[in-house]
């Protein structure tokens, strides 16, 4: 029994010195359990190449511990984070992902404890204006950006009146009021702004409302296999609209599939998802593949960024805490200093250690602006036949 | 032997008499009924608005969205709610309590269609143009009969034999609907389900405008006529059931007066019995055909109980001509309140930038909530006048 603990207990006694931890807080089970899996094996990614470069703070290693946000339950994420920060004493926490979930922790952990928060993929605008004292980031934009990238692409097709419907959420409010105000902004008219339901099984209701306000565009807030998809099938069948402006929840292939098994077509229908191309991207994507991703999967890129970004911070203030990652977290994600890309970070942390400068480009031209969250750039797509086209980048 | 005849007045005499009669009284001015009333003033609102530029055409594209809006949605789900409410009705008339697992009885009816539909495809059995889910329906409904029976045999008929109160019965049947709920989402999984199948639509809008030239267009979904037309087969059935054969009397009896039927040595155990299965059938046809017109999800299916409720309330609570009307009552007043008639005033020649909605559609549940409670005050015996609750 006394030998079982004790070699138990070996590993984590090994390098008391040399391990920094860093908390990984994603939602493992819940909503998007799907999707932060390959998240959190992107950011460990980054950590492990930071570890094995073998410069980072002097020949330090990176251990990150995971820990269930759970996406929803703002209390079971609290209680998370705090486990992170008490008991396993880590220096910095890279999360949370879903917005609501985000703000509970930076409001009841990060500012408390002084803890710095990087969020790979909350997108809620209100997190842009939160009182944070400088320690949250995060590697995705505000979807205040994304609702006005989408009204320039709405206005530069020539709608001048569209109508929104928003899954009744913080993301589909958040983003609708940005549409809205982007969109008048331009010139044009929201004639009718209204939240759906999701989960419901007919929509032909909701639909009518739409489409009474009368504009020629229906601009679809939701998500791709909810409310989002039960309007646009209610909408094709009922005839009310034919043409669909699309934000990135319904970026999916299983949506289109399933609406031109109805025998409907959305050609035509366009919209935003985040997305870049450049170096970064396919530099992402060689090393990820090699590591037995696919480097597309949804906000992998941002995760690798959120966890490269906190280990240079880091680097530059010289020191394993919170407060390097707070003070030096813009000054390696912007201009000057080098261009680094992904699989690049042994570099970086050399350039850092000499007293260089960096300026990390990573797999998804992360520049951070404003209160330290990603200026974030834009796909334009379009549905052909059944597949999503790209337009161009903004 | 001969029967003594009485005297009958023959026809011509009664007629002389009441002829007699009424020589006597003043000639009665004649007074137009109300009906005709209406219909001149139904006609006078008709004239006008044909007679504006373009009238005929823009009251015939009102009377199009309309019915592509509020009319054919209307008849469905009034349809799926009718077959709900007859199941809860039916219940309620002969078992004496109101079953809250019935919303989740048709999620799990509707899911043996579903894993049954499934496995017709697997097997490359179609109906042709119509949905497979048609085919599947006999294992539907057995899996259905299946639970209705266990439950009976291993809860309500413990009940029945302590003659238990009704709120009794009723606890128990919320514990069923929670064990119904838990199963259905243990098999199927709490996501959606599609399993229409076969041709879609039987006209789409875009063909009704070519064919018309209407600027409105109208949509006919095939599950939509289905729908209407499986419910049209199984109320007749089931009132040619329920007043042909002795055995839908015998329930009649049952319902009517207990002590009375069970005295005439009806025997309540097999009554019970047809109930379960014929309630049971009901609901699974019920909610296949929601699942097939909408979209099954199990969530779905336990919210639907409030608007069945209601069905039945509204139209007199175990009388089945009130569950059919008050199934449409409940649905047309669900869409109609919550529609907003903008464009259609705007063909009528009252234009105006209003949506002129009464109620937005986030409170169509409130809906069925406002006329249960509305019904419950002012008349609760309903419109068919069922029993008090």
């Amino acid at each position: 029994m006394a030998l079982g603990l004790g070699v138990a207990t070996t590993p984590g006694l090994a390098q008391p010195d040399e391990a920094v931890k860093i908390g990984v807080l994603l939602g493992f089970t819940g909503p998007i359990e799907s999707l932060t899996p390959p998240m959190a094996d992107s950011a460990e990614l980054a950590f492990e190449e930071v570890s094995d470069s073998g410069r980072f703070l002097g020949g330090k290693t990176i251990e990150p511990v995971r820990a269930d946000s759970t996406c929803v339950d703002a209390a079971a994420a609290t209680a998370a984070a705090e486990r992170l920060v008490t008991s396993d004493n880590v220096a910095a926490i890279l999360g949370a992902d879903c917005s609501g979930v985000t703000i509970a922790v930076a409001n009841n952990v990060a500012v408390p404890k002084g803890i710095a928060l990087t969020s790979p993929s909350a997108t809620s605008p209100a997190l842009s204006t939160i009182d944070d004292d400088g320690l949250f980031f995060r590697t995705s934009p505000s979807d205040a950006r994304q609702g006005r990238v989408l009204a320039q692409v709405i206005k530069d097709r020539g709608y001048d009146a569209i109508a929104v419907t928003y899954t009744k959420n913080d993301y589909g409010k958040g983003l609708s009021e940005s549409l809205q105000a982007g969109f008048e902004e331009l010139g044009g008219t929201v004639t009718i702004n209204t939240a759906h339901e999701d989960g419901k099984a007919d929509y032909t209701a909701e639909v009518a409302e739409l489409a009474e306000a009368g504009s020629d565009l229906l601009v679809v807030l939701g998500y791709a296999d909810q409310g989002g998809i039960g309007i646009i099938r209610a909408a094709l069948d009922t005839g009310a609209f034919d043409t669909f402006g699309l934000a990135d929840a319904m970026y999916s292939q299983p949506f289109l599939d399933a609406i031109a098994a109805d025998g409907n077509d959305l050609t035509g229908s366009f919209g935003t998802v985040p997305g870049t191309e450049g170096a970064g991207v396919d530099a992402f994507q060689e090393i990820s593949m090699a590591a037995g991703g696919d480097g597309q999967a949804a906000f992998t890129g941002e995760s690798y960024d959120a966890a490269a970004l906190m280990a240079l911070a880091m680097q530059k203030g010289g020191e394993a805490t919170s407060e390097a990652v707070a003070d030096n977290m813009m000054a390696v994600a912007n201009a000057p200093g080098e261009k680094i890309l992904p699989g690049e970070l042994g570099k970086a942390l050399e350039i850092l250690a000499a007293g260089g400068e960096v300026d990390y480009v990573g797999a998804t031209n992360v520049e951070l602006v404003g209160p330290g969250e990603a200026s974030g750039s834009y796909r334009e797509y379009e549905v052909e036949g059944n597949e999503f086209t790209t337009v161009r980048f903004r | 032997m001969k029967q003594p005849s009485h005297p009958r007045p023959s026809p011509v005499d009664s007629k002389v008499v009441g002829a007699t009669a009424e020589t006597n009284r003043p000639p009665r001015p004649w007074r137009p009924p109300w009906w005709m009333a209406v219909g001149v003033a139904l006609g006078l609102v008709v004239l006008a608005l044909v007679s504006r530029e373009g009238g005929g055409v823009n009251l015939l594209n009102a009377l199009v969205r309309f019915a592509n809006f509020v009319v054919i949605p209307g008849i469905s789900y009034g349809s799926q709610l009718a077959l709900g409410a007859l199941g809860v009705t039916l219940i309620y008339a002969v078992m004496r309590f109101s079953d809250f697992a019935h919303g989740d009885t048709m999620a799990f009816g509707a899911m043996g269609v579903i894993l049954t539909t499934r496995v017709l495809q697997g097997m490359g059995i179609s109906a042709g143009p119509l949905p497979t889910a048609l085919l599947a329906l006999p294992f539907g409904i057995l899996g259905a009969i299946t639970l209705a029976l266990v439950f009976d045999r291993a809860v309500y008929r413990f009940y029945r034999r302590q003659r238990a109160a009704p709120v009794t019965f009723v606890i128990a049947s919320i514990g069923a609907l929670f064990v119904t709920n838990g199963l259905v989402r243990l098999i199927i999984g709490p996501g959606d389900q599609r399993f229409a199948d076969g041709v879609r639509f039987i006209f789409r809008v875009q063909e009704f405008k070519e064919m018309t030239g209407l600027s409105e267009g109208l949509a006919l979904r095939t599950t939509q006529v289905i729908t209407l037309a499986v419910a049209v087969i199984v109320v007749l059935g089931l009132f040619l059931f329920l007043n042909r054969t002795s055995l839908g009397k015998a329930m009649r009896a049952y319902a009517d007066n207990e002590d009375l039927a069970l005295l005439s040595g009806i025997n309540p155990e097999r009554v019970a019995l047809w109930t379960w299965i014929i309630a049971a059938t009901l609901a699974t046809i019920a909610g296949t055909l929601y699942g097939l017109d909408k979209s099954f999800k199990p969530f779905t299916y336990f919210q639907l109980l409030l608007p069945i409720f209601a069905s039945a309330i509204v139209g007199g609570i175990g009388k089945p001509l009130g569950a059919i009307a008050g199934g449409f009552v409940v649905a047309f007043s669900e869409i109609a309140f919550t529609y907003p008639y903008r464009k259609i005033l705007g063909y009528l020649g009252f234009e105006t930038d209003s949506l002129v909605q009464l109620l937005s559609t986030d409170y169509k549940f409130a809906v069925s909530f406002i006329i249960l409670v509305v019904v419950l005050i002012w008349r609760p015996r309903g419109i068919f006048q069922g029993r008090l609750v």
